[in-house]
Protein backbone atom coordinates (compact mmCIF):
# COMPACT_ATOMS: atom_id res chain seq x y z
CA UNK A 1 0.00 0.00 0.00
CA UNK A 2 2.64 2.34 0.81
CA UNK A 3 5.11 1.42 -2.09
CA UNK A 4 6.37 3.11 -4.95
CA UNK A 5 7.39 7.09 -5.31
CA UNK A 6 5.98 10.42 -4.96
CA UNK A 7 8.32 13.41 -6.49
CA UNK A 8 11.32 11.23 -7.07
CA UNK A 9 10.74 10.17 -3.50
CA UNK A 10 9.74 6.46 -1.36
CA UNK A 11 5.93 6.84 -0.78
CA UNK A 12 7.42 5.94 2.58
CA UNK A 13 9.85 8.45 3.52
CA UNK A 14 7.44 11.56 2.26
CA UNK A 15 4.94 9.61 4.79
CA UNK A 16 7.65 10.07 7.49
CA UNK A 17 8.58 13.63 6.42
CA UNK A 18 5.18 14.72 6.69
CA UNK A 19 4.50 12.89 10.31
CA UNK A 20 7.04 14.65 11.19
CA UNK A 21 5.82 17.95 9.80
CA UNK A 22 2.37 17.58 11.07
CA UNK A 23 3.14 17.04 14.81
CA UNK A 24 6.10 19.79 14.59
CA UNK A 25 3.63 22.23 13.17
CA UNK A 26 1.62 21.40 15.74
CA UNK A 27 3.70 21.83 18.51
CA UNK A 28 4.52 25.37 17.66
CA UNK A 29 1.01 26.12 17.26
CA UNK A 30 0.75 24.85 20.70
CA UNK A 31 4.10 26.77 21.93
CA UNK A 32 2.87 29.62 20.12
CA UNK A 33 -1.10 29.43 21.70
CA UNK A 34 0.42 28.62 25.27
CA UNK A 35 2.70 31.87 25.10
CA UNK A 36 -0.24 34.19 24.12
CA UNK A 37 -1.43 32.95 27.89
CA UNK A 38 -4.30 30.61 26.16
CA UNK A 39 -5.76 27.69 27.81
CA UNK A 40 -4.61 24.48 25.97
CA UNK A 41 -7.34 21.82 25.95
CA UNK A 42 -6.48 18.23 27.37
CA UNK A 43 -8.10 16.92 24.24
CA UNK A 44 -5.47 18.24 22.26
CA UNK A 45 -3.19 16.54 24.01
CA UNK A 46 -4.58 13.40 23.61
CA UNK A 47 -5.20 14.11 19.53
CA UNK A 48 -1.53 14.96 19.31
CA UNK A 49 -0.63 11.36 21.23
CA UNK A 50 -3.05 9.54 19.39
CA UNK A 51 -1.70 11.06 15.48
CA UNK A 52 1.97 10.47 17.18
CA UNK A 53 1.55 6.57 17.65
CA UNK A 54 -1.44 6.23 14.77
CA UNK A 55 0.69 7.77 12.04
CA UNK A 56 4.17 5.55 12.54
CA UNK A 57 2.07 2.69 12.68
CA UNK A 58 0.38 3.64 9.19
CA UNK A 59 4.06 3.77 7.39
CA UNK A 60 5.74 1.43 9.44
CA UNK A 61 8.29 3.56 10.59
CA UNK A 62 11.21 1.50 11.85
CA UNK A 63 14.27 1.82 13.82
CA UNK A 64 17.84 -0.36 14.07
CA UNK A 65 18.84 -1.41 17.57
CA UNK A 66 21.88 -2.44 19.03
CA UNK A 67 21.27 -4.96 22.32
CA UNK A 68 22.31 -3.17 25.79
CA UNK A 69 24.44 -5.35 28.42
CA UNK A 70 21.35 -6.40 29.93
CA UNK A 71 19.62 -8.11 27.02
CA UNK A 72 22.73 -9.65 25.53
CA UNK A 73 23.69 -11.57 28.85
CA UNK A 74 19.66 -13.45 27.85
CA UNK A 75 20.70 -13.99 24.74
CA UNK A 76 24.20 -14.95 25.31
CA UNK A 77 22.84 -17.61 28.23
CA UNK A 78 20.77 -19.46 25.95
CA UNK A 79 22.72 -19.80 23.41
CA UNK A 80 25.90 -21.03 25.51
CA UNK A 81 23.77 -24.03 26.79
CA UNK A 82 24.35 -26.87 24.98
CA UNK A 83 21.78 -27.97 22.87
CA UNK A 84 19.07 -30.12 25.10
CA UNK A 85 19.22 -28.26 27.56
CA UNK A 86 16.09 -27.86 29.61
CA UNK A 87 14.28 -24.02 29.71
CA UNK A 88 11.68 -22.85 31.33
CA UNK A 89 9.54 -20.76 30.05
CA UNK A 90 6.88 -18.95 32.63
CA UNK A 91 3.95 -16.73 31.05
CA UNK A 92 2.82 -14.49 34.14
CA UNK A 93 1.09 -12.18 32.53
CA UNK A 94 -2.53 -11.54 30.40
CA UNK A 95 -3.72 -9.81 27.50
CA UNK A 96 -3.65 -6.68 29.18
CA UNK A 97 0.14 -6.66 29.23
CA UNK A 98 0.59 -9.21 26.12
CA UNK A 99 1.22 -5.74 23.63
CA UNK A 100 4.38 -5.66 25.46
CA UNK A 101 5.58 -8.62 26.73
CA UNK A 102 4.13 -11.58 23.82
CA UNK A 103 6.90 -10.28 21.47
CA UNK A 104 9.23 -11.24 24.22
CA UNK A 105 7.50 -14.15 25.25
CA UNK A 106 7.88 -15.42 21.13
CA UNK A 107 11.29 -14.56 19.87
CA UNK A 108 12.48 -16.25 23.37
CA UNK A 109 10.69 -19.17 22.40
CA UNK A 110 11.64 -19.24 19.36
CA UNK A 111 15.68 -18.91 20.29
CA UNK A 112 15.29 -21.79 22.76
CA UNK A 113 13.91 -23.96 20.10
CA UNK A 114 16.36 -22.85 17.57
CA UNK A 115 18.83 -23.53 19.87
CA UNK A 116 17.36 -27.08 20.35
CA UNK A 117 16.77 -26.67 23.82
CA UNK A 118 13.61 -28.40 25.41
CA UNK A 119 10.87 -25.96 26.15
CA UNK A 120 8.99 -26.08 29.44
CA UNK A 121 5.68 -24.15 29.33
CA UNK A 122 4.39 -23.00 32.38
CA UNK A 123 1.64 -19.96 33.79
CA UNK A 124 1.01 -18.20 37.01
CA UNK A 125 -1.65 -16.03 35.35
CA UNK A 126 -4.51 -17.74 34.70
CA UNK A 127 -4.97 -16.05 31.14
CA UNK A 128 -1.36 -16.49 30.13
CA UNK A 129 -2.53 -20.12 29.47
CA UNK A 130 -4.46 -18.35 26.12
CA UNK A 131 -0.89 -15.92 25.63
CA UNK A 132 0.85 -19.33 25.40
CA UNK A 133 -1.55 -20.63 22.91
CA UNK A 134 -0.82 -17.36 20.94
CA UNK A 135 3.47 -18.71 21.04
CA UNK A 136 2.12 -22.33 20.50
CA UNK A 137 0.35 -21.17 17.07
CA UNK A 138 2.33 -18.39 16.08
CA UNK A 139 5.88 -19.71 16.21
CA UNK A 140 6.24 -23.60 17.04
CA UNK A 141 2.95 -24.37 14.93
CA UNK A 142 4.50 -21.97 12.24
CA UNK A 143 8.37 -22.24 11.95
CA UNK A 144 8.67 -25.30 14.09
CA UNK A 145 6.39 -27.78 12.83
CA UNK A 146 8.85 -30.87 13.13
CA UNK A 147 9.02 -30.17 17.03
CA UNK A 148 6.97 -32.75 18.85
CA UNK A 149 4.87 -32.03 22.44
CA UNK A 150 6.03 -34.06 25.13
CA UNK A 151 9.84 -34.79 23.48
CA UNK A 152 10.71 -31.01 22.37
CA UNK A 153 8.48 -28.78 24.28
CA UNK A 154 5.80 -29.68 26.80
CA UNK A 155 3.34 -27.30 28.01
CA UNK A 156 2.05 -28.10 31.90
CA UNK A 157 -0.40 -25.10 32.01
CA UNK A 158 -1.49 -23.07 34.90
CA UNK A 159 -1.59 -23.77 38.40
CA UNK A 160 -3.23 -21.49 40.71
CA UNK A 161 -1.24 -20.35 44.01
CA UNK A 162 1.28 -17.83 43.02
CA UNK A 163 3.85 -18.12 45.36
CA UNK A 164 2.96 -21.38 46.55
CA UNK A 165 3.24 -22.85 43.63
CA UNK A 166 6.95 -21.64 43.20
CA UNK A 167 7.59 -22.37 46.54
CA UNK A 168 6.65 -26.22 45.84
CA UNK A 169 8.15 -26.83 42.45
CA UNK A 170 11.66 -25.66 43.66
CA UNK A 171 11.78 -28.54 45.44
CA UNK A 172 9.49 -30.88 43.75
CA UNK A 173 7.82 -30.25 40.80
CA UNK A 174 5.47 -33.33 40.08
CA UNK A 175 3.58 -32.58 43.28
CA UNK A 176 2.23 -29.13 41.27
CA UNK A 177 1.73 -30.26 38.12
CA UNK A 178 1.18 -33.94 38.26
CA UNK A 179 0.17 -34.01 34.79
CA UNK A 180 0.25 -31.74 31.54
CA UNK A 181 -1.97 -29.51 30.44
CA UNK A 182 -3.17 -32.29 27.98
CA UNK A 183 -3.60 -34.63 31.09
CA UNK A 184 -0.44 -36.43 30.11
CA UNK A 185 1.12 -38.06 33.54
CA UNK A 186 4.48 -36.17 34.81
CA UNK A 187 6.36 -39.83 34.21
CA UNK A 188 5.24 -40.57 31.10
CA UNK A 189 6.17 -37.33 29.75
CA UNK A 190 9.81 -38.02 27.74
CA UNK A 191 11.44 -34.30 27.79
CA UNK A 192 10.78 -34.15 31.49
CA UNK A 193 13.05 -37.16 32.64
CA UNK A 194 15.00 -36.18 34.87
CA UNK A 195 13.28 -33.30 35.81
CA UNK A 196 12.42 -33.48 40.07
CA UNK A 197 12.40 -29.81 40.94
CA UNK A 198 13.44 -26.04 39.32
CA UNK A 199 17.39 -27.24 40.57
CA UNK A 200 17.15 -29.59 37.61
CA UNK A 201 16.71 -26.75 35.33
CA UNK A 202 19.04 -25.06 33.16
CA UNK A 203 17.31 -21.46 32.69
CA UNK A 204 14.30 -20.17 34.27
CA UNK A 205 12.62 -17.51 32.11
CA UNK A 206 9.62 -15.64 33.24
CA UNK A 207 7.57 -13.31 30.99
CA UNK A 208 5.09 -10.99 33.21
CA UNK A 209 4.98 -7.57 34.84
CA UNK A 210 2.96 -8.38 37.84
CA UNK A 211 2.52 -10.36 40.79
CA UNK A 212 3.60 -13.26 40.48
CA UNK A 213 6.28 -12.03 38.29
CA UNK A 214 9.80 -12.52 38.15
CA UNK A 215 10.32 -11.02 41.30
CA UNK A 216 9.05 -13.81 43.09
CA UNK A 217 10.85 -16.39 40.65
CA UNK A 218 13.95 -14.61 42.01
CA UNK A 219 12.90 -14.67 45.39
CA UNK A 220 10.98 -18.34 45.66
CA UNK A 221 13.63 -19.85 43.26
CA UNK A 222 16.57 -18.04 41.98
CA UNK A 223 17.54 -17.44 44.78
CA UNK A 224 17.69 -20.12 47.13
CA UNK A 225 17.59 -23.15 44.12
CA UNK A 226 20.29 -21.40 42.68
CA UNK A 227 18.37 -21.57 39.35
CA UNK A 228 20.17 -18.89 36.64
CA UNK A 229 16.75 -16.90 36.51
CA UNK A 230 16.04 -14.08 33.52
CA UNK A 231 13.18 -12.35 32.36
CA UNK A 232 10.81 -10.28 29.95
CA UNK A 233 8.55 -7.63 32.37
CA UNK A 234 6.79 -5.00 31.46
CA UNK A 235 7.96 -1.29 31.13
CA UNK A 236 6.31 -0.05 34.37
CA UNK A 237 7.99 -2.81 36.54
CA UNK A 238 11.40 -3.11 34.77
CA UNK A 239 13.05 -0.39 37.35
CA UNK A 240 11.77 -2.71 40.36
CA UNK A 241 13.82 -5.32 39.02
CA UNK A 242 17.13 -3.55 37.54
CA UNK A 243 18.81 -3.85 41.36
CA UNK A 244 18.81 -7.70 41.19
CA UNK A 245 21.22 -7.45 38.20
CA UNK A 246 23.74 -8.98 37.64
CA UNK A 247 24.16 -11.51 40.91
CA UNK A 248 20.64 -12.10 41.20
CA UNK A 249 19.49 -11.83 37.41
CA UNK A 250 21.04 -12.68 34.92
CA UNK A 251 19.52 -10.70 32.41
CA UNK A 252 16.33 -8.42 31.50
CA UNK A 253 14.52 -7.32 28.60
CA UNK A 254 13.00 -4.40 30.03
CA UNK A 255 9.46 -3.23 28.10
CA UNK A 256 9.24 -3.25 24.40
CA UNK A 257 12.53 -1.64 24.23
CA UNK A 258 14.40 -4.74 25.36
CA UNK A 259 11.78 -6.99 23.22
CA UNK A 260 12.99 -4.99 20.17
CA UNK A 261 16.70 -5.42 21.01
CA UNK A 262 16.22 -9.09 21.56
CA UNK A 263 14.35 -8.95 18.09
CA UNK A 264 16.97 -7.20 16.35
CA UNK A 265 19.96 -9.47 17.77
CA UNK A 266 18.04 -12.44 16.82
CA UNK A 267 17.42 -11.55 13.24
CA UNK A 268 21.24 -10.53 12.85
CA UNK A 269 22.46 -14.00 14.20
CA UNK A 270 20.01 -16.05 12.36
CA UNK A 271 19.61 -14.87 9.29
CA UNK A 272 16.98 -17.52 8.39
CA UNK A 273 14.62 -15.63 10.67
CA UNK A 274 15.21 -12.58 8.80
CA UNK A 275 11.39 -12.63 7.67
CA UNK A 276 9.51 -13.28 10.74
CA UNK A 277 7.06 -10.65 12.16
CA UNK A 278 8.81 -8.61 14.96
CA UNK A 279 6.37 -6.41 16.68
CA UNK A 280 8.53 -4.93 18.88
CA UNK A 281 11.00 -3.19 16.51
CA UNK A 282 7.22 -2.10 14.30
CA UNK A 283 6.05 -0.87 17.88
CA UNK A 284 9.35 0.84 18.77
CA UNK A 285 8.48 3.86 16.06
CA UNK A 286 4.96 5.12 17.35
CA UNK A 287 7.00 4.75 20.64
CA UNK A 288 10.27 7.58 19.58
CA UNK A 289 7.56 9.76 18.10
CA UNK A 290 5.18 9.93 20.99
CA UNK A 291 8.25 10.08 23.30
CA UNK A 292 9.38 12.93 21.35
CA UNK A 293 5.89 14.39 21.58
CA UNK A 294 5.72 14.38 25.34
CA UNK A 295 9.22 15.45 25.54
CA UNK A 296 8.02 18.45 23.86
CA UNK A 297 5.07 19.26 26.27
CA UNK A 298 7.47 18.95 29.31
CA UNK A 299 10.10 21.30 27.35
CA UNK A 300 6.83 23.40 26.62
CA UNK A 301 5.72 23.42 30.02
CA UNK A 302 8.77 24.63 31.71
CA UNK A 303 9.29 27.53 29.30
CA UNK A 304 5.58 28.87 30.06
CA UNK A 305 6.55 27.67 34.11
CA UNK A 306 9.80 29.92 33.76
CA UNK A 307 7.96 32.70 32.11
CA UNK A 308 5.13 33.06 34.37
CA UNK A 309 8.00 32.66 37.52
CA UNK A 310 10.05 35.69 35.86
CA UNK A 311 6.20 37.61 35.49
CA UNK A 312 5.77 37.24 39.28
CA UNK A 313 8.78 38.57 40.27
CA UNK A 314 8.53 41.77 38.24
CA UNK A 315 5.02 42.02 39.53
CA UNK B 1 -32.55 10.69 26.03
CA UNK B 2 -31.89 13.97 23.83
CA UNK B 3 -32.17 14.11 20.05
CA UNK B 4 -28.39 14.54 19.93
CA UNK B 5 -28.75 11.34 22.19
CA UNK B 6 -31.10 9.70 19.55
CA UNK B 7 -28.93 10.48 16.96
CA UNK B 8 -25.85 9.49 17.75
CA UNK B 9 -27.14 5.95 18.81
CA UNK B 10 -28.33 5.31 15.64
CA UNK B 11 -25.44 6.47 13.87
CA UNK B 12 -23.53 3.93 16.21
CA UNK B 13 -25.89 1.07 15.24
CA UNK B 14 -25.83 1.69 11.54
CA UNK B 15 -22.05 1.86 11.95
CA UNK B 16 -21.95 -1.32 13.77
CA UNK B 17 -23.96 -3.24 11.67
CA UNK B 18 -21.96 -2.22 8.18
CA UNK B 19 -18.88 -2.76 10.02
CA UNK B 20 -20.48 -6.64 10.85
CA UNK B 21 -21.45 -6.99 7.31
CA UNK B 22 -18.32 -5.61 5.88
CA UNK B 23 -16.16 -7.44 8.63
CA UNK B 24 -18.23 -11.02 7.97
CA UNK B 25 -18.04 -10.31 4.12
CA UNK B 26 -13.94 -10.40 3.93
CA UNK B 27 -13.73 -13.38 6.64
CA UNK B 28 -12.89 -16.97 5.18
CA UNK B 29 -15.88 -18.46 3.93
CA UNK B 30 -14.75 -22.01 5.46
CA UNK B 31 -14.91 -20.92 8.82
CA UNK B 32 -17.08 -18.39 11.30
CA UNK B 33 -17.35 -15.22 8.81
CA UNK B 34 -20.45 -14.31 10.80
CA UNK B 35 -19.78 -14.73 13.94
CA UNK B 36 -15.86 -13.47 13.85
CA UNK B 37 -17.52 -10.63 12.09
CA UNK B 38 -19.59 -10.05 15.01
CA UNK B 39 -16.47 -10.27 17.63
CA UNK B 40 -14.69 -8.12 15.75
CA UNK B 41 -16.83 -5.16 15.28
CA UNK B 42 -17.67 -5.54 18.96
CA UNK B 43 -13.84 -5.30 19.97
CA UNK B 44 -13.55 -2.53 18.20
CA UNK B 45 -16.79 -0.60 19.52
CA UNK B 46 -15.80 -1.55 23.07
CA UNK B 47 -11.95 0.03 22.47
CA UNK B 48 -13.66 2.78 20.71
CA UNK B 49 -16.49 3.17 23.78
CA UNK B 50 -13.45 2.99 25.97
CA UNK B 51 -11.18 5.83 24.51
CA UNK B 52 -14.56 8.16 24.22
CA UNK B 53 -14.05 8.91 28.09
CA UNK B 54 -11.08 10.82 27.09
CA UNK B 55 -13.65 12.87 25.18
CA UNK B 56 -16.18 13.30 28.26
CA UNK B 57 -18.00 10.55 29.77
CA UNK B 58 -21.30 9.13 27.93
CA UNK B 59 -23.27 6.26 28.51
CA UNK B 60 -20.97 4.31 25.74
CA UNK B 61 -18.13 4.22 28.09
CA UNK B 62 -20.48 3.34 31.02
CA UNK B 63 -21.93 0.01 29.25
CA UNK B 64 -18.33 -0.60 28.16
CA UNK B 65 -16.74 -0.29 31.80
CA UNK B 66 -19.46 -2.13 33.58
CA UNK B 67 -19.66 -5.05 31.15
CA UNK B 68 -15.95 -5.59 31.46
CA UNK B 69 -16.49 -5.35 35.72
CA UNK B 70 -19.21 -7.98 34.78
CA UNK B 71 -17.32 -9.75 32.67
CA UNK B 72 -14.11 -10.13 34.87
CA UNK B 73 -16.30 -10.97 38.37
CA UNK B 74 -17.98 -13.65 36.81
CA UNK B 75 -14.47 -14.56 34.69
CA UNK B 76 -12.61 -15.02 38.00
CA UNK B 77 -15.27 -16.52 40.15
CA UNK B 78 -15.08 -19.50 37.57
CA UNK B 79 -11.80 -19.35 37.08
CA UNK B 80 -11.10 -19.40 40.79
CA UNK B 81 -13.42 -22.20 41.34
CA UNK B 82 -11.91 -24.70 38.69
CA UNK B 83 -8.21 -23.99 39.03
CA UNK B 84 -7.87 -23.95 42.84
CA UNK B 85 -11.51 -25.92 44.19
CA UNK B 86 -11.30 -28.32 41.49
CA UNK B 87 -7.86 -28.24 39.98
CA UNK B 88 -5.89 -28.34 43.35
CA UNK B 89 -7.82 -29.53 46.28
CA UNK B 90 -10.15 -32.34 44.91
CA UNK B 91 -7.89 -34.44 43.30
CA UNK B 92 -6.49 -34.56 46.53
CA UNK B 93 -8.95 -35.37 48.73
CA UNK B 94 -11.16 -37.88 46.82
CA UNK B 95 -10.97 -40.19 43.91
CA UNK B 96 -15.09 -39.90 43.73
CA UNK B 97 -14.81 -36.08 43.38
CA UNK B 98 -12.36 -36.46 40.84
CA UNK B 99 -14.06 -38.29 38.62
CA UNK B 100 -17.02 -36.59 39.02
CA UNK B 101 -15.15 -33.38 38.13
CA UNK B 102 -13.66 -35.23 35.62
CA UNK B 103 -9.83 -34.45 37.02
CA UNK B 104 -7.22 -36.63 37.16
CA UNK B 105 -6.87 -38.02 40.50
CA UNK B 106 -3.67 -38.60 42.74
CA UNK B 107 -3.08 -41.66 44.18
CA UNK B 108 -0.99 -41.48 47.66
CA UNK B 109 -1.37 -38.09 47.58
CA UNK B 110 -4.49 -38.14 50.44
CA UNK B 111 -3.87 -36.60 53.33
CA UNK B 112 -6.00 -35.44 56.11
CA UNK B 113 -4.25 -31.90 56.85
CA UNK B 114 -5.95 -30.88 53.24
CA UNK B 115 -9.40 -30.81 54.83
CA UNK B 116 -7.70 -27.87 56.94
CA UNK B 117 -8.02 -25.33 53.88
CA UNK B 118 -11.50 -26.64 53.20
CA UNK B 119 -12.61 -25.60 56.81
CA UNK B 120 -10.75 -22.17 56.82
CA UNK B 121 -12.54 -21.28 53.33
CA UNK B 122 -16.04 -22.51 55.33
CA UNK B 123 -14.97 -20.45 58.39
CA UNK B 124 -13.71 -17.34 55.33
CA UNK B 125 -17.52 -17.45 53.83
CA UNK B 126 -19.18 -16.60 57.85
CA UNK B 127 -18.08 -13.08 57.20
CA UNK B 128 -21.57 -12.84 55.29
CA UNK B 129 -23.34 -14.12 58.68
CA UNK B 130 -24.42 -11.02 60.73
CA UNK B 131 -23.92 -12.69 64.05
CA UNK B 132 -20.77 -14.99 62.74
CA UNK B 133 -18.73 -12.59 61.16
CA UNK B 134 -15.75 -12.56 64.02
CA UNK B 135 -14.89 -16.16 62.90
CA UNK B 136 -14.10 -15.21 59.60
CA UNK B 137 -10.60 -13.50 61.60
CA UNK B 138 -8.87 -16.29 62.19
CA UNK B 139 -9.00 -17.94 58.44
CA UNK B 140 -8.09 -14.37 57.92
CA UNK B 141 -5.39 -14.31 60.27
CA UNK B 142 -4.34 -17.99 59.40
CA UNK B 143 -3.19 -16.42 55.73
CA UNK B 144 -1.74 -13.28 56.92
CA UNK B 145 0.62 -15.43 59.46
CA UNK B 146 1.09 -17.89 56.94
CA UNK B 147 1.96 -14.94 54.10
CA UNK B 148 4.00 -12.90 56.62
CA UNK B 149 6.28 -16.17 57.65
CA UNK B 150 6.52 -17.14 54.16
CA UNK B 151 7.66 -14.29 52.78
CA UNK B 152 10.10 -12.90 55.65
CA UNK B 153 12.65 -15.68 54.88
CA UNK B 154 12.86 -14.91 51.10
CA UNK B 155 12.65 -11.03 51.23
CA UNK B 156 15.13 -11.13 54.34
CA UNK B 157 17.56 -13.49 51.69
CA UNK B 158 17.11 -11.87 48.39
CA UNK B 159 15.93 -7.86 49.42
CA UNK B 160 18.18 -7.55 52.17
CA UNK B 161 21.28 -9.45 52.45
CA UNK B 162 21.76 -10.25 48.83
CA UNK B 163 20.86 -6.04 47.49
CA UNK B 164 23.36 -4.94 50.63
CA UNK B 165 26.11 -7.60 49.15
CA UNK B 166 25.04 -6.45 45.50
CA UNK B 167 25.83 -2.99 46.71
CA UNK B 168 29.33 -3.53 47.60
CA UNK B 169 31.00 -3.40 44.57
CA UNK B 170 34.78 -3.09 43.46
CA UNK B 171 35.38 0.49 42.31
CA UNK B 172 38.69 -0.50 40.90
CA UNK B 173 37.40 -2.94 38.38
CA UNK B 174 40.02 -5.00 36.82
CA UNK B 175 42.88 -2.49 37.84
CA UNK B 176 46.25 -3.04 36.52
CA UNK B 177 47.65 0.05 36.90
CA UNK B 178 47.28 3.97 35.48
CA UNK B 179 49.05 2.88 32.43
CA UNK B 180 47.16 -0.09 31.59
CA UNK B 181 43.75 1.94 32.61
CA UNK B 182 44.61 5.21 30.46
CA UNK B 183 45.94 2.99 27.59
CA UNK B 184 42.52 0.82 27.33
CA UNK B 185 39.88 3.79 28.35
CA UNK B 186 37.52 3.78 26.19
CA UNK B 187 32.77 4.28 26.44
CA UNK B 188 32.70 0.35 25.58
CA UNK B 189 29.73 -0.53 27.93
CA UNK B 190 31.83 -3.69 28.77
CA UNK B 191 34.58 -1.45 28.92
CA UNK B 192 36.28 -1.31 32.20
CA UNK B 193 36.12 2.21 32.85
CA UNK B 194 32.09 2.22 32.43
CA UNK B 195 32.41 -0.89 34.83
CA UNK B 196 34.21 1.21 37.02
CA UNK B 197 31.99 4.28 36.48
CA UNK B 198 28.70 1.82 37.66
CA UNK B 199 30.03 0.43 40.24
CA UNK B 200 31.05 4.07 41.94
CA UNK B 201 27.52 5.50 40.92
CA UNK B 202 25.63 2.45 43.20
CA UNK B 203 27.79 2.60 45.63
CA UNK B 204 28.09 6.54 46.34
CA UNK B 205 24.51 6.90 45.16
CA UNK B 206 22.76 4.31 47.63
CA UNK B 207 25.16 6.07 50.42
CA UNK B 208 23.93 8.78 49.59
CA UNK B 209 20.29 7.97 49.12
CA UNK B 210 20.53 6.04 52.80
CA UNK B 211 21.95 9.51 53.94
CA UNK B 212 18.90 11.63 52.93
CA UNK B 213 16.62 9.42 54.99
CA UNK B 214 18.62 9.45 58.01
CA UNK B 215 17.20 12.22 60.00
CA UNK B 216 19.13 11.57 63.63
CA UNK B 217 22.32 14.33 62.15
CA UNK B 218 21.30 17.39 60.68
CA UNK B 219 21.62 17.92 57.33
CA UNK B 220 24.22 20.14 57.44
CA UNK B 221 28.08 20.19 56.12
CA UNK B 222 29.58 17.73 54.22
CA UNK B 223 26.63 15.29 55.53
CA UNK B 224 23.84 18.15 54.04
CA UNK B 225 25.95 17.95 50.83
CA UNK B 226 25.79 14.25 50.46
CA UNK B 227 22.22 14.37 51.11
CA UNK B 228 21.32 16.36 48.48
CA UNK B 229 23.40 14.09 46.22
CA UNK B 230 20.91 11.57 47.31
CA UNK B 231 17.75 13.92 46.30
CA UNK B 232 19.00 13.77 42.95
CA UNK B 233 19.74 10.09 43.21
CA UNK B 234 16.54 9.97 43.92
CA UNK B 235 14.97 12.17 41.65
CA UNK B 236 17.10 10.35 38.71
CA UNK B 237 15.83 7.47 39.83
CA UNK B 238 11.92 8.67 39.92
CA UNK B 239 12.63 9.86 36.14
CA UNK B 240 13.68 6.52 35.30
CA UNK B 241 10.50 5.15 36.48
CA UNK B 242 8.34 7.82 35.34
CA UNK B 243 10.36 7.15 31.80
CA UNK B 244 9.60 3.47 31.79
CA UNK B 245 5.80 4.15 32.20
CA UNK B 246 5.31 6.46 29.66
CA UNK B 247 6.98 3.95 27.48
CA UNK B 248 4.40 0.96 28.97
CA UNK B 249 1.74 3.18 28.30
CA UNK B 250 2.04 3.74 24.68
CA UNK B 251 2.71 0.03 23.98
CA UNK B 252 -0.64 -0.92 25.09
CA UNK B 253 -2.19 1.83 23.05
CA UNK B 254 0.13 0.76 20.44
CA UNK B 255 -1.27 -2.84 21.12
CA UNK B 256 -4.67 -0.83 20.80
CA UNK B 257 -4.34 1.23 17.73
CA UNK B 258 -2.92 -2.15 16.01
CA UNK B 259 -6.17 -3.75 16.90
CA UNK B 260 -8.55 -1.00 15.48
CA UNK B 261 -6.29 0.23 12.02
CA UNK B 262 -4.94 -3.51 11.53
CA UNK B 263 -7.54 -6.42 12.18
CA UNK B 264 -10.68 -3.85 12.06
CA UNK B 265 -9.86 -1.38 9.05
CA UNK B 266 -7.52 -3.05 7.77
CA UNK B 267 -5.40 -0.41 6.73
CA UNK B 268 -1.92 -1.01 8.59
CA UNK B 269 0.52 -3.70 7.74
Amino acid sequence: MWNGHIWGMKVHNLGVILVLLVIGSGLLWLLARALRGKEVDRRVIFAFIFVSVAAPLLITMTFTFRATPIVEAVFDKIESLPPGSHVLISYDFDPAMAPEVQPMANVLTRHALVRNHKVIFMCLFATGQGQLNVTLRDVIAADFPDKLDGIDYVNLGYKAGNEGVLNVIVSDFKKMFPTDVNTVPFDSIELLDGIKSCKDLDLVISIGGGLPGLKEWILFVGDPGGVPTAGGVAAVVAPQLYPYYPRQLLGLLGGVKGAAEYESHFRERYPQFDDMPTPAIIMMGPQTIAHIVIMSFIVIGNILYFRERRKGRRV
Amino acid sequence: MSRTGIVVFLVVCVLFVVSWVVKAGTGDPEGHYIRDGFLVTFAAFLTLAIMSFMYKDNPYYKFAEHLFVGVSAAYWMCLAFWSTLVGNLVPRISERLSNAFMVPHQPGEYNFFFYIPVILGILLLMRLSPKGGWISRWPLAFIVGTTAGLNFVRYLRSDFINQINSTFLPLAVDWQGFGHFFSNLSLNATGQFVAMFGNCVIFFGVLCGVIYFFFSKEHTGWFGRASRVGIWVLMITFGASFGYTVMGRISLLVGRLTFLLRDWLGIAS
